[in-house]
């Protein structure tokens, strides 16, 4: 039997890994979106594991709508990513200064 | 037993293709090891009886969402090169982060046995279960609004990706809408009223 405490190490092991990434690859925007899609993935680890050994449906409910949230937040990240690169004709983090006084 | 080997089998892989996300130089690579991970997760969340989120995660995730993380890389004319260079100047400081982050949570969940002997095992579940009908009937009765924000935001993402990435250029050959819809037969067509000549 799969036990709650390795799912959860799992999901802590798979987060940890996603924030090293967004210190390691400081300088592509895209890779550090796919880092977030990492992170949002360990957590829903969490609440598909939660759900099913307290046995309560609510937490794929949530499971749900985190991926509902996060596929509309790719969307829009790439959109952006698509027009700043139109503009810059760069991804790379530290040429995005426009706003910098 | 057996769907224990497998769970620890597909978490071994789903964590080396989770490091070879980070740690691979071409974006390209990244995002097929990312789908790596998301089918991986797939086959444990179903090992877990979310049969349904499981299959979600490989429609909308490596469906769509990874597509589009494809798409743009491959679309993008990045140079590979200017990545290449102070790529690992801070690998310490990840490496103390993540081993912190590791170290907090295996020290809350394991050391400190978090939910006690309880959780040690998934309660069994009963005859004739289905997760999508569970799932199904809390979402459209107890959470209807929250779905429908959900749908809402969905329509409103794909909206804004469309006027985001939507490019006018000058000089093209559009049609006005609006002109075309309150166009009036009298003002194309001039009916002239006048005599019949004669025949010469």
């Amino acid at each position: 039997m799969i036990s709650l405490s390795a799912v959860l190490t799992l999901s802590g092991i798979l987060f940890a890994i996603a924030v090293a990434g967004v210190f390691l690859n400081r300088k592509n925007i895209i890779v550090l979106l796919m880092c977030i899609e990492l992170m949002l993935l360990a957590v829903n680890f969490n609440f598909v594991a939660f759900s099913r050994f307290l046995g309560d449906i609510n937490g794929q409910i949530f499971v749900f709508f985190i991926l509902t949230v996060a596929a509309a937040e790719a969307a829009i990240g790439l959109a952006i990513l698509v027009v700043l690169f139109r503009e810059r004709r760069s991804i790379n983090v530290e040429d995005l200064d426009t706003l910098q006084g | 037993m057996f769907p224990t080997i497998l769970f620890f089998v597909f978490s071994a892989v789903l964590i080396s293709a989770a490091l070879g996300v980070i740690l691979v130089r071409n974006p390209v690579h990244s995002a097929l090891l990312l789908v790596l991970c998301f089918f991986n997760s797939a086959v444990i969340w179903i090992l877990l009886d979310a049969e349904f989120l499981g299959i979600v995660l490989v429609l909308v995730y490596v469906g769509a969402v990874m597509v589009l993380f494809l798409f743009v890389v491959m679309m993008l004319d990045v140079n590979l090169e200017e990545f290449r260079s102070g790529l690992t100047d801070y690998w310490p400081l990840a490496a103390a982060v993540a081993g912190f982050v590791v170290f907090a949570i295996i020290n809350v969940i394991v050391v400190k046995h978090l939910g006690g002997a309880s959780l040690r095992s998934a309660p069994a579940l009963a005859e004739g279960y289905s997760n999508t009908r569970a799932l199904g009937t809390v979402l459209f009765t107890r959470y209807a609004y929250a779905a429908e924000i959900a749908s809402t935001i969905l329509l409103v993402a794909s909206v804004a990706a469309i006027v985001l990435t939507l490019r006018r250029r000058p000089g093209g050959k559009l049609q006005n809408i609006a002109q075309q819809v309150a166009v009036r037969a009298r003002d194309r067509v001039r009916i002239v009223k006048m005599t019949a000549e004669k025949r010469p």
